[in-house]
């Protein structure tokens, strides 16, 4: 049960640094290559940019629930 | 890093760090993390206004998480979750037109700060109440780690009460073990907490979380479950609403939603280790968290 318990942490930890890189990497891509476009969006088609913005955080959820999920699964299996 | 849409510099491990929490938060009690989020965000000069739309569309993103891990745990009504996403958005919608109202007389920051006081500290004072009552009872004692589902209020006979209300029509949901309650009296509770999502920011889960549990005679772990899963629906309701006004940053919502989506999984896991007056018991601490910083910039005149 602590052998079990002890595998679990240790694949969440290793998660949470690969999350971190790609969450950085994110920031430094996408985000700062989005930003004008909003800000632009945001000035001139305040409805456009309202389904934009709810596109976005549900994408970004579907996407990073299920990196989330497969990295987990993945290094659990990697420590089994 | 700055956010041109509200104008702000924020660092954006601030953000990650503050929607890790609001994470935990809400996969474990089913709630936004408003109440944290919104001061969080005022607290790096972000205006009010701003800090409402865009905690909302943070939470779209962390409740869509939540609740497809509550779903998996069977903690998800998906009916009663459909039926109070009709009156949480009638509700949401009174609530910003609220806001619009007072941003026109330039009065919003005081007047959503001391609603926000109010509420948060009447929440917190009546779940203490509730929640050690039912505690100290014999059923309460009762309840182990061993079902942690298995619930029991000391405000029970009230919702028995309001159970009986015979209002036409009357909808059934087996899922919650609810034979039959009125369809309007879902649709108040819904009401009520979506104009507060509304007006507050947020989805309102530090309203209709309790609402369903004290109100509706949900038990609390489905609550949580079919909170998050509304709350999907009426905060991207109120998320295009706020946009559509220009009260929303969706870059930082999207920076936030990084650090909630790891917090979001790990507090749906810690729920099957509690028995519901036990996680009731540990809400109490969060609107008082809020009060504290709500009352912090009221008394300082810091912007916050």
């Amino acid at each position: 049960m602590k052998k079990e318990s002890e595998k679990s942490l240790r694949a969440f930890a290793a998660e949470l640094a690969i999350y971190a890189v790609l969450v950085t990497a994110y920031f430094f891509l996408v985000l700062h290559l989005l930003g004008n476009w909003l800000y632009r969006l945001d000035l001139q088609h305040r409805i456009l940019y309202a389904v934009v913005a709810l596109l976005l955080i549900a994408g970004q959820a579907v996407v990073l629930d299920a990196l989330t999920t497969l990295l987990f699964r993945l290094l659990r299996r990697r420590w089994r | 890093m700055f956010f041109p849409i509200s104008h702000s510099y924020i660092s954006p491990l601030y953000l990650v760090v503050v929607g890790f929490l609001i994470g935990i938060l809400g996969g474990f009690f089913g709630v936004g993390g408003s109440f944290i989020a919104g001061p969080a965000l005022r607290l790096m000069g972000v205006d009010w206004n701003y800090a409402v739309g865009t905690d909302l569309a943070h939470i779209v993103g962390k409740s869509i998480v939540a609740a497809r891990q509550h779903r998996t745990l069977g903690n998800v009504d998906l009916k009663l979750g459909l039926i109070m996403a009709i009156g949480t958005i009638g509700g949401a919608e009174g609530g910003a037109q609220a806001i619009q109202a007072l941003k026109r007389a330039g009065n919003v920051n005081t007047v959503v700060s001391w609603v926000a006081i109010v509420v948060y500290f009447s929440i917190s004072i009546f779940m203490l109440w509730e929640s050690q009552k039912t505690l100290r009872s014999r059923k309460g004692r009762s309840l182990n780690a061993a079902e942690p589902k298995a619930d029991h209020s000391a405000f029970g006979p009230v919702t028995e009460r309001i159970q009986r209300i015979r209002v036409w029509p009357m909808v059934s949901l087996p899922t919650s073990g609810i034979q039959e309650i009125s369809l309007w009296i879902i649709l108040l509770v819904a009401l009520v907490g979506g104009f507060f999502s509304g007006f507050l920011g947020g989805g309102a889960g530090y309203i209709r979380m309790p609402s369903m549990v004290y109100v509706l005679g949900i038990p609390t772990h489905l609550a949580v479950g079919t909170d998050l899963f509304e709350i999907i629906i009426s905060a991207s309701y109120g998320t295009f609403t706020h946009a559509i006004k220009g009260n929303v940053d969706i870059l930082i919502a999207l920076v936030m939603h990084t650090g909630a989506v790891i917090g979001a999984q790990i507090g749906v896991v810690a729920t099957q280790y509690f028995a519901g007056p036990k996680i009731r018991l540990a809400f109490v601490p969060l609107p008082l968290i809020g009060v504290a910083i709500v009352l912090y910039t009221l008394l300082t005149g810091h912007k916050l």
